[in-house]
Formats: structure tokens, sequence, C-alpha cells
């Protein structure tokens, strides 16, 4: 177990140093460069080379990296040039919106891609089995933000049910109505994410349902489908786990399209914004608390796989 | 397998026959769009503005006027170009980084598995959101950003596969009769990993559908004067509270491109493995569309972040 836990330790860490890199050099790509961006067309050469000097712009870019990577590790991710404020408070401030999102996010898919996909995979080559599947591969395939639309639509504009835009401007202060500007736009992500959550379970079911246990326990007398759910669902969940990472990843992605969709202020939204403005800074902390997240969520799902696993556990001993 | 058995098996199923009668519809339309469109997509006309649906309009019109069929028509040139350069671009980058990192020295080799497996989970939006800070937004950084995003999940998929194959006995014998690397990837490795490498590549195409309308609902896909479904989402989004019914026809162009894509994806896996044909030659019936048989892998186990993120990570959608 421990060999596992530190090569997996090493590999996040890894994984992050290599992020830092690729976003540093990505956005340091940028045709002219970040002094000329903000001067733009308006300003003087004197202008430009007075700002690059500000910014530090005129070290060595190797230099730049490590200052600003040094930054990280203090979990400093430096200054806006828009706005000149620290971009931490303004991206852990946003992380207020966007975790919640992702975490209500999660449980809308796990409620609906488990017990369905389960469900489809007992009714297999039944009519409503037939339907789940279609169903769940179809919704697979549906942009989220046409999701969202839909449940606009739907929600909103037909059964004024729910808020479909922005979020309360004191935050937190009032949970309740806070939760209610999330439920819409969780529950477009967990429709989507939960199609695919379905699909992997109804497979991973139907694996389980050929198992000799299976078989065993229904000779035994057992309906098949409590065998699935007594014997089979452990397995059927441990696969469900080792995929987690993936699907939060997905999930993740998808917050920053939804959360332009229904107007939320969060980091997905900070992120579409600061782009705009090519606000560089800010961009680069904001994907790399993004991939962070990704690489971070990736890296616990990992390690409670394996505590879980006792076919792998069994393994470290 | 001959080519035609195999195009003979992948259209007997429904899946591959959706797929491909789906998909030769929107090449159609793309080439025809270039000459020929009903109305043309972008002439507006503020006095037939949201017409309801009608033999002039059959979608209907949007907010300026625009006949929203001639739109969506028009745009799937935009679809075509973007998903054929994705997935070329993203195979060419996964059979390239696979080659590397199986048939070459060791130190070589295992340096790129690490790379590899770091990069995979990089979601594909976040590397599009980076270049479009550095850029600016088009489908250019659409198409380099899904082809690396998830050009690294084809690495990760077809490096396996090669590995197979190299310590196959035909390649052995291969390699002690002289043949170089090179030629051994051609002759032998490449036309054993083709299927594999197929079915990848209609993920990717999916993928790179997503990501596009995504990102031109986020304003940084395609520009103002090029025809994108996502684009057409994103200006009907504006009026969702009004005409919810508009956003229909470019998400269900979205949804059934993808759709058709995954379904091909799933169709050539199951045609090009002899144990799913010779048992259904036994069984004499087709099977159900959703019951490709508990052998199947359970969707995107090898394909992490497809659709739905794409599934994904890193699947915009």
């Amino acid at each position: 177990m421990t060999r596992f836990v530190v090569g997996r330790l090493l590999l996040f860490v890894g994984g992050l140093a290599v992020a830092s890199v690729l976003i540093f050099a990505t956005l340091r790509l940028l045709p002219g460069d970040v002094a000329q961006a903000i001067a733009g067309t308006t300003g003087s050469p004197e202008q430009v080379a007075a700002l690059r000097q500000q910014l530090g712009l005129d070290r060595p870019v190797v230099v730049q990296y490590l200052d600003w990577a040094g930054g990280l590790v203090r979990l400093d991710l430096g200054e806006s040039l828009v706005t000149g404020t620290p971009v931490i408070d303004e991206v852990l401030d946003k992380l207020a919106v966007t975790l919640p999102l992702a975490a209500l996010s999660l449980v809308f898919g796990l409620l609906i891609g488990i017990p369905l996909g389960v469900t489809s995979a007992l009714r297999r080559g039944r009519a409503s089995g037939v339907v789940l599947g279609t169903g769940a591969q179809l919704l697979a395939a549906v942009p989220v933000v046409w999701a969202g639309m839909l449940l606009i639509g739907v929600f909103a504009v037909t059964l004024r049910l729910l808020p479909t835009q922005g979020f309360p401007a004191d935050g937190w202060s009032e949970p309740g109505r806070a939760l209610r500007s999330l439920v819409l736009p969780a529950l477009t992500i967990g429709i989507v994410e939960g199609a695919v959550l379905l699909r992997f379970t109804r497979s991973a079911a139907l694996g389980a349902l050929d198992q000799d246990y299976v078989r065993t326990a229904a000779a035994n007398g057992m309906t098949r489908s409590r065998a699935l759910v007594k014997h089979g669902l452990p397995n059927v969940m441990l696969s469900v786990v080792s995929i987690l990472g993936l699907q939060v990843a997905g999930l993740i992605v998808s917050a920053v399209v939804i959360e332009q969709l229904f107007t939320l202020p969060g980091l997905g939204r900070m992120l579409v914004t600061d782009v705009g403005r090519r606000d560089l800074t800010k961009v680069q902390g904001e994907l790399m608390t993004l991939t962070t997240l990704v690489l971070f969520i990736g890296l616990v799902i990992d390690l409670v796989h394996r505590r879980l696993d006792p076919r792998l556990r069994e393994g470290d001993r | 397998m001959r080519r035609g058995a195999f195009v003979r098996e992948l259209l007997r199923r429904p899946q591959g026959a959706f797929g491909v009668g789906w998909l030769t519809l929107i090449v159609l339309s793309a080439l025809v769009s270039r000459v020929w469109t009903p109305l043309d997509p972008f002439d507006t006309d503020p006095y037939s503005a949201w017409l309801t649906p009608s033999f002039g309009h059959p979608f209907g019109t949007d907010s300026v006027g625009r006949d929203i069929f001639s739109y969506v028509f028009a745009a799937t040139g935009t679809t075509v170009v973007v998903a054929v350069a994705s997935g070329v671009v993203a195979t060419v980058v996964g059979v390239g980084l696979a080659a590397l990192g199986s048939l070459t020295a060791r130190w070589v080799r295992e340096s790129v598995a690490v790379l590899i497996d770091v990069l995979v989970a990089f979601p594909t939006l976040l590397i599009a959101m980076a270049l479009a800070a550095a850029f600016g937004g088009s489908l250019t950084v659409v198409v380099v950003a899904v082809g690396v995003g998830y050009g690294v999940t084809i690495a990760r998929v077809s490096r396996s596969e090669i590995r197979q194959v190299a310590r196959t006995d035909y390649v052995l014998a291969a390699r002690a009769n002289g043949l170089g690397t090179g030629a051994v990837l051609r002759r032998h490795v490449l036309p054993n990993i083709a299927p594999v490498v197929v079915v990848q590549l209609s993920l990717s195409m999916a993928t790179s559908v997503l990501a596009e309308a995504g990102l031109s609902f986020l304003g940084y896909g395609a520009p103002a004067d090029t025809a994108s479904w996502g684009r057409l989402l994103s200006d009907l989004q504006k009026f969702i509270g009004v005409h919810p019914g508009s956003v229909v026809w470019p998400g269900l162009a979205i949804t059934l491109t993808v759709l058709a894509l995954n379904l091909l994806g799933d169709a050539v896996r199951d045609a090009s493995d002899p144990r799913l044909r010779s048992r259904r030659r036994g069984r004499g019936t087709p099977g159900s569309p959703s019951t490709s048989g508990p052998s199947t892998a359970p969707p995107r186990a090898t394909a992490p972040g497809a659709a739905g993120t794409p599934t994904t990570p890193g699947v915009v959608s």
C-alpha cells in the first residue's frame, strides 16, 4: 500500500509540475507579450517597456517561471494585471460557488446513474431496459449547454419553479436561497454525467450478472435482482468508483460552461471573463486551480479505490 | 477480414447503420452548403424576426430574422472541417506518442508512458482556454486542443495495444529477419491496431463536435462570420426566456451528430471483434440496438473523456 501511495503521490506532484510548465509556456506563446497586450495598440514603445519592467517581463523566462511556481507553493497566485488585486482571494471566493455546484452535480449524477444503470441491466432485453439504455446513449451525446437551455425552458420559463440566473449577492448567508439557485445548473450537469454513469453501471452490472456467485445465489432461491444487489453491487460500485475521477473532471469542465449559461459567479465564469480580458496572471492562476482540483480529486479517488478493493489490498500485504 | 465483409458487418448493426447514415447526410449537407443553401444564412431581416416554423422557414427565424434552417445547414461545413481536422491531429499525435512509448529504447518509452499518464488528466477545455487566452478564440484552437487533449487518450489506449502486438511471435520473427522499427510499425503494428484507432478516431470526432459547440458558446470558437451550431446556441440563448423553442434545432443537430459518431465507434468495435461476430452468426438474429452483450467493454472504459465528456475529462459541451 505504502509503495502505491508514494507512487501515486509522485504522479500527482509530477502532474502539477507538468501542468504549471504547460500553462506558463502556453500563455507565454502569446504573440507580442503581456505588456503589449495590456498597453494595446495605443501604447507607445516607452510605455510598453516601462510596463514590461514593472511586470518583471524583462527577466529571463526561467526566472519568471520559477518566481510564479514558487508563489504557487505558497498559495500566492500573483496579482491581476487589470485590477492589481491578489488573484488567490478572488479564486477562493469563486470556489465557494464552483465546489458546491460540482458536489451537487455529482450527487445528482450518482442518484440518476447508479439506480437506473442497475435497473436497466436487470431489465436487459425487456422494453424498459431498452428504453433506459437508448435514453442514456442519447443523453450522453447531448451538449451540456443545450441540456441546460432545455431545462431552463421547462422548469423556469414554463413551470416557473426554479431561478435560472445568478446567485445571491451575499453568497451563502442565506443557504436556502443559495442552494436553490444551484439546483437547476447542478441538475443539468447531473443528468448529462448521470447518463454516462448509467451506461457504465449498466455494463458493470451486466458483467456481475454473468458471474458464478449470482448464478449460485439464484440457484439457492434468491431472485436475480436480490442476488445482484446483495452480492454484485459491491463489485459494481468498485468499477464505478474507478471511473469517478474522470467523471468528476468532466463535471468540473461542464461547470465552466454551465456557470456561463446560468450566470453563476464561479471559477469557470471568472476564467471565461478573464480570457476575454486577457488578464494573463488571473488566467494562469485559474487554470492552475482547476487543474489542481482535477488532479487532486483523481488522486483521492484512486487512493479510495485502492483502499476499498479487497483484491488490491490483498496484493499489498 | 476483407474490407467489403467489414462494411457489411458494420451496416448490419443498427448502431452502424444509423452512424453511417447520419454522418453521410451531414457530409453531403456540408458539401452542398458550400454552393447552395435554401436562403442566405447570414441574411438579416428585422421584419421577419422570430417567425414560427413554416414551409419557407422549416425551423423558423431568429432575433434578427435569419433563417435558422439555412444557418444550421450551412454550419454542417464547420462541424465537418473541425471534426475531421481534430480527428486527424488527435490520431497522429496519439499513435505517434504511442509508438514512441512502446517501440523505442527503454528509458524513452518509460518516460513517454509517464508523460501520457500525466497528460491524460488534463481536460481538453482547459487546454482550449489556455490557447484562447494566448491567441484569441478560433476554430484552430478547438482543433489543437482536441488534437492534443484527445490525442493523449488515443496514445494511452493504443500504447497498450502496440505493446501486445510487439510481443507476438510474428513481430519477433520480423525483427529477427532484420526489419527496422519503422517497417515493423507500418507492416505489422498499424494494421493490427487499426480497429482500435478507428474507434478512438470516431470518439475524438464526437469530442471535437461537443468542444466546438461549447467553445463557440463561450465565444472562443467559431468567429462571427462562420456558421456554427454552438454559436447559434449562444445567439439564441439570450432570448431563451421568450423563445425557448428555437434552441431545439442546433442542439438536436449537435446531439444527433455526436450520437452518430459514438454509435459508429461502438459498431466498429463490435464489427471488428471476431468473438462478437461469430456469436452473432451463431444466434442468427441481429440483437437489439442497446444490448451489445455483456462481454463488451464498459462504455468509455478505454475512452476517458469522450463526449460527456466528455466525457471526459475535458469535454466541453
